[in-house]
């Protein structure tokens, strides 16, 4: 398994994540993976419990993860959020604007760049879960 | 904390939205980040399939002979500042020609790669930028290109699509949809924009004094056309981005992904039915409204603030406009438009010219229509979805001077919306996409119909053409639209008749079997040689043929 890329400073969560039917079954895993077309609110009653959510990205394409990752963090997640798969350098800015704290590229992330990546925009035009404050906010007090 | 300021760039006295300091943050970080991912694919650390949507998210795209970078034109609106760059450009950068398009943009079609940073940064310093003008996103947010001057509306709808502009820029959650999305917004009864045959169409209108917007979804053209459907009457302006960002949510999870051709929203309102889409999208709109993510009054206040009315002068004693020269007063009538303000006139300059190619401008016209806004419309033009260029608030008295300099760089064709004002899409001569070619077959079409008194005489009649079923050149909303398409490997022209993209939308129908070149340019002679045998007093092509319907057309066409 690929090393994720964690940009939260709690500890690794070492439980494997089981799929969502099985995390439904009665599992009492601390751990689940929601495929992209999984509807993330089906997770809404047990995040208490959670302490890591992974999402597949099955394509850099598919952007259905990003829903995903907001819907999670506005019913108020706080445990790692990671997205998993084809997740390139320049969605990560964007993924970590919809909640995502943690991620395992299927190919390796240039750090150079990544670093770049996070740091490059001052602002944003709108709100989202990472508590960035939108221009709008900044211009209005 | 940064404080707000206007920056100097544009000058004082626009009626265009002007950068703070933190727009021009964000698109200087964009050139920044292009830079740097251009850097990447040329040392061979992206692949092209990964750079792909980078380089699609800033508007540059692979033709078929060189890059093709789209230049954003918010609704459709700049200064003579920044039409002067475009020129600038088209010089440095390409043969000396920009290329305006259905979505009011601009499109420079032989770019190099290692070249885009800097055009990108030269267009950062007149607050311009190539964001989001391809890609599965939130494209340019499209308008009526008279907003602000016609006597039709209601309100400037130029704040409401600023408002826009700025929400869906690098939208976090909407940059990788199941397929581009468009939006326009209009303030007028008369739909100029099109809005019906957009993924959103808005239509800003009060309720009880407050203001809001009629939002409709799920229309546009492409293989699968259709006419968006009302989804809610009214929406607020202190709701609407939490409710257009439930519009998008829904669509984000739920639209196709299987298979690129379904995968607009229209096939997802389609296929679940608007009464579900709209109960989808009030439910999400009822959890998203309650995370404050709408900008207050006072940004749309900020906003609305820069598109105040121009300094207007008292024309009380302008002289009335001499139209004794007939070619003049025929362009009078044909491309111009009736403004909100005594005294003053929206001009249309088209770019038509017979044997042109529909909504090109070579650098020294771009620079000349500079010129003109400076001199005569409070240095502000507008690019239309038909592809022609307006100077939105030209003084009655003006308009000989104007029209004089406009035959001098030969752009005082006085065709607006007559046959030879045709839309067409770059096709087979430009695009990897096309089947067919779309600019000779334009070009023969108004050279067949080059005389103007045959053109008035036919009237009101909008003929557009897409070289694939992709509908760049917009033929399901012609009144006359053709595709091209390919047939066993020859090219082939399909005849629709009976589209509309205004106030009065429908789509067009086939004719029947389709032609070659120039049988296509035959068939629609006989077709308006019907429509001229069959019209009522003051019936437009349109209002015939709907009359009449496809029968007696067929019958002239295939005898």
């Amino acid at each position: 398994m690929v090393e994720a890329l964690r940009l939260r400073d709690d500890a690794a969560h070492d439980e494997p994540a089981v799929t969502l039917d099985a995390f439904l079954g009665q599992s009492n895993a601390t751990a689940v993976r929601i495929e992209a077309g999984d509807d993330a609110r089906l997770l809404l009653p047990h995040l208490d419990r959670l302490a890591l959510i992974e999402v597949s990205f099955p394509k850099f394409r598919d952007g259905r993860g990003y829903s995903a990752g907001r819907i999670l963090r506005e019913a108020g997640y706080t445990g790692e959020l990671r997205a998993e798969g084809d997740v390139l350098v320049d969605q990560i800015p964007l993924m970590r604007r919809c909640g995502f704290d943690s991620f395992a590229p299927a190919a390796p992330v240039d750090p150079a760049a990544l670093e770049r990546a996070l740091e490059r925009y001052d602002h944003v035009y709108q709100a989202a879960a990472d508590g960035q404050v939108p221009v709008w906010k900044l211009r209005h007090g | 904390m940064l404080r707000m300021v206007p920056l100097p760039m544009l000058g004082r006295n626009l009626q265009v939205y002007q950068y703070d300091t933190y727009d021009q943050s964000i698109v200087d970080a964009r050139v920044a980040e292009f830079r740097d991912q251009v850097e990447r694919r040329l040392s061979g650390h992206l692949t092209e399939d990964q750079f792909k949507p980078l380089r699609l998210m800033n508007g540059l795209y692979l033709q078929l002979h060189a890059y093709m970078l789209r230049v954003a034109i918010p609704y459709g609106t700049l200064s003579s500042t920044q039409m002067r760059v475009l020129g600038d450009i088209a010089r440095a950068y390409d043969r000396g020609y920009g290329h305006f398009t259905t979505r009011q943009n601009l499109q420079f079609n032989w770019i190099k790669l290692a070249d885009t940073p800097d055009i990108l940064e030269k267009l950062a310093k007149v607050e311009m930028h190539a964001i989001q003008t391809s890609g599965n996103c939130i494209r340019n947010i499209s308008s009526d290109q008279f907003a602000g001057a016609a006597a039709d509306e209601r309100t400037d709808p130029r704040p409401w699509a600023e408002l826009l502009r700025q929400w869906s820029t690098f939208h976090p959650e909407f940059s990788y949809l199941p397929r581009k999305f468009k939006i326009a917004v209009i303030a007028a009864d008369e739909d100029r924009a099109a809005m019906r045959l957009h993924d959103i169409g808005l239509r800003i209108t009060q309720q009880d004094g407050v203001a809001g917007a009629q939002v409709y979804v799920g229309g546009g053209m492409g293989r699968t056309p259709m006419i968006a459907p009302l989804v809610n009457d009214f929406v607020p302006l202190s709701d609407l981005m939490s409710y257009l960002e439930a519009c998008l949510r829904v669509y984000n999870r739920y639209g196709r992904r299987d298979n690129m051709y379904k995968a607009r929203i229209k096939i997802l309102i389609h296929e679940i039915g608007v009464d579900k889409y709209r109960a989808e999208v009030a439910e999400e709109f009822a959890h998203i409204k309650t995370l404050g993510i709408d900008p207050p009054q006072a940004e749309f206040d900020r906003i609305a603030a820069f598109f105040a009315d121009p300094a207007f002068a008292d024309t009380t004693a302008d002289a009335p406009v001499d139209r004794s020269d007939a070619g003049f007063a025929a362009w009078l009538d044909q491309n111009t438009h009736a403004h909100k303000r005594a005294g003053y006139t929206i001009v249309t300059i088209s770019l038509k010219p017979t044997g042109g190619i529909p909504g090109d401008a070579s650098a020294d016209q771009i620079d000349a229509m500079a010129d003109l806004a400076e001199a005569y419309s409070f240095a502000e033009l507008r690019v239309t979805h038909a592809q022609n260029i307006v100077l939105p608030h030209v003084r009655s008295a003006d308009l000989r001077a104007v029209y004089d300099r406009l035959v001098a760089i030969g752009l005082a064709e006085a065709n607006l919306d007559l046959i030879t004002d045709i839309i067409a899409c770059p096709g087979l001569d430009y695009c990897s996409l096309a089947n067919a070619r779309s600019i000779p077959l334009a070009q023969k079409i108004a050279d067949r119909f080059a005389d103007p008194v045959r053109q008035r005489d036919l009237g009101e009649l909008k003929l557009k053409i897409s070289g694939c079923i992709n509908a760049c050149g917009h033929h399901h909303a012609g009144h006359i639209g053709i595709l091209g398409v390919d047939r066993k490997g020859t090219e082939n022209y399909q005849l629709l008749l009976g589209g509309s993209g205004a106030e009065d939308v429908s789509l067009g129908k086939i004719t029947g079997p389709g032609f070659s070149e120039d049988g296509v340019v035959d068939a629609i002679e006989r077709v308006t040689d019907r429509y001229l045998a069959e019209r009522t007093d003051g019936e437009r092509f349109v209002d015939t043929y709907r009359r009449i319907g496809m029968e007696p057309f067929k019958e002239a066409i295939y005898g």
